[in-house]
């Protein structure tokens, strides 16, 4: 371990400071080290009391997110390497109200996340008998792409509007409705309709189109979003040349 | 989401980050989008200027060549150049994003992103065509 680079890392503890500082750490590394390896050898090396949150180590948990020179990006998916010779500024994911260091609190986001029913709603169940709900590669298709969400918020650090407004529903929760939505076994577009179509909503979305960038996982959520737009607008059309509905 | 968001209710120890009211000064992309939703003040510019053409012309001669004289000021020259740039900006940033809003499918697949975009500029074209011959025929 011949190389070594310098991480400005964000401090902040709640009983002894009233706003976050800066403390600088050098740590060595190889080519094969992510910045959460970098944090991790600060934790078990040098300062025991940096707190952040992590788990898988390899972009499935969606834990690790941290702003990285200003950009929200996963540690366990940004190499050391990427930023030598450094130093390397890192931050707690924007917009969140900090805990503590680099730990964040995600209560906004989970409630909100509930409150699109993120899971397959059934007017009516089949019985058990009549087997499983069959779906095609194509039905598939629809949705895959917003499945592949793994809730690590980055989208969220990377959306100015959310920043601005924090009432708007956000870039992640609108793209996993969304992924509900399209999903042929699901029948409870009706009950996110209201919720999502809401100012606070997709309308809330400028389209600026960043957390499509930082998406570590591809998933689009600005697409979600512009294509529920397209639907609820088509929705309102139809509601208004056909009031009576035509289920 | 009406009211306050779902934070754990004013947790007196956890530190919230104002946002600068310069946030879009900060990186390329937030520049690049707010000239994009600044453009929209030059479509509404040309919008009114269309207006008052019409209106000129529907007063008489002498009204329209004030309009006309109007046009030519340098400052006014100036400003059509920079509207027509924003306008460029905006029909191209705008034609380039349709295909994240519509998503088209044909035999189970999703119609590629060019054939989504194609068309508003084979439209902008053929319109830009019909009404530059109006305007060139004599």
């Amino acid at each position: 371990m011949a190389e070594t680079i310098v991480l400005q890392v964000t401090r902040y503890r709640p009983e002894q400071e009233a706003e976050p500082t800066i403390q600088e750490y050098e740590v060595p590394f190889t080519d094969d080290w992510v910045l959460l390896d970098a944090l991790n050898y600060v934790k078990d090396n040098i300062d025991g009391s940096l707190s952040f949150r992590w788990s898988c180590r390899m972009g499935i948990c969606g834990s690790c997110g941290m702003m990285v020179n200003g950009e929200p990006k996963l540690t366990c998916a940004a190499f050391v390497s990427e930023y030598a010779p450094g130093p390397v500024r890192i931050e707690p994911l924007r917009y969140f109200p900090i805990i503590r260091d680099l730990t964040t609190d995600m209560t906004d986001f989970m409630e909100k996340l509930k409150s699109v029913k993120p899971w397959i709603i059934r007017q009516e169940e089949k019985p058990i008998s009549e087997g499983e709900y069959l779906q095609s590669p194509e039905e598939l298709d629809r949705y895959k792409q917003f499945s592949m969400c793994i809730n690590c918020m980055l989208c969220y650090a990377a959306c100015p509007v959310y920043g601005l407004d924090p009432t708007f529903t956000g870039p992640a929760v609108i793209a996993l409705a969304q992924r509900y939505n399209l999903d042929s076994r699901d029948q409870g577009s009706r009950e996110r309709l209201e919720l999502l179509s809401d100012h606070e909503g997709i309308w809330g979305c400028t389209f600026v189109g960043e957390c499509t960038k930082v998406c570590p996982k591809n998933v689009d959520p600005a697409g979600a979003i512009q294509q529920y737009k397209v639907t609820a607008t088509t929705d309102w059309f139809k509601s208004f040349i056909m009031p009576r509905g035509v289920e | 989401m009406k009211g306050s968001p779902a934070y754990r209710e004013f947790h007196p120890k956890w530190y919230r980050t104002r946002v600068s009211t310069y946030w879009w000064l900060s990186q390329w992309s937030y520049r690049k989008f707010m000239l994009r939703e600044l453009s929209s003040v030059f479509v509404a510019y040309v919008i009114v200027i269309t207006l008052m053409q019409a209106h000129a012309l529907g007063q008489g001669r002498a009204e329209y060549a004030a309009f006309q004289e109007l046009m030519t000021r340098p400052f006014v020259v100036l400003l059509n150049v920079v509207t027509f740039l924003f306008l460029l900006l905006h029909t191209i940033t705008w034609f380039n994003l349709t295909p994240r809003a519509i998503v088209l499918r044909l035999g189970g697949r999703r119609v590629p992103d060019l054939f989504i975009i194609a068309p508003n500029y084979v439209a902008w074209l053929v319109i830009s065509g019909v009404v530059a011959w109006f305007v060139l025929r004599g």
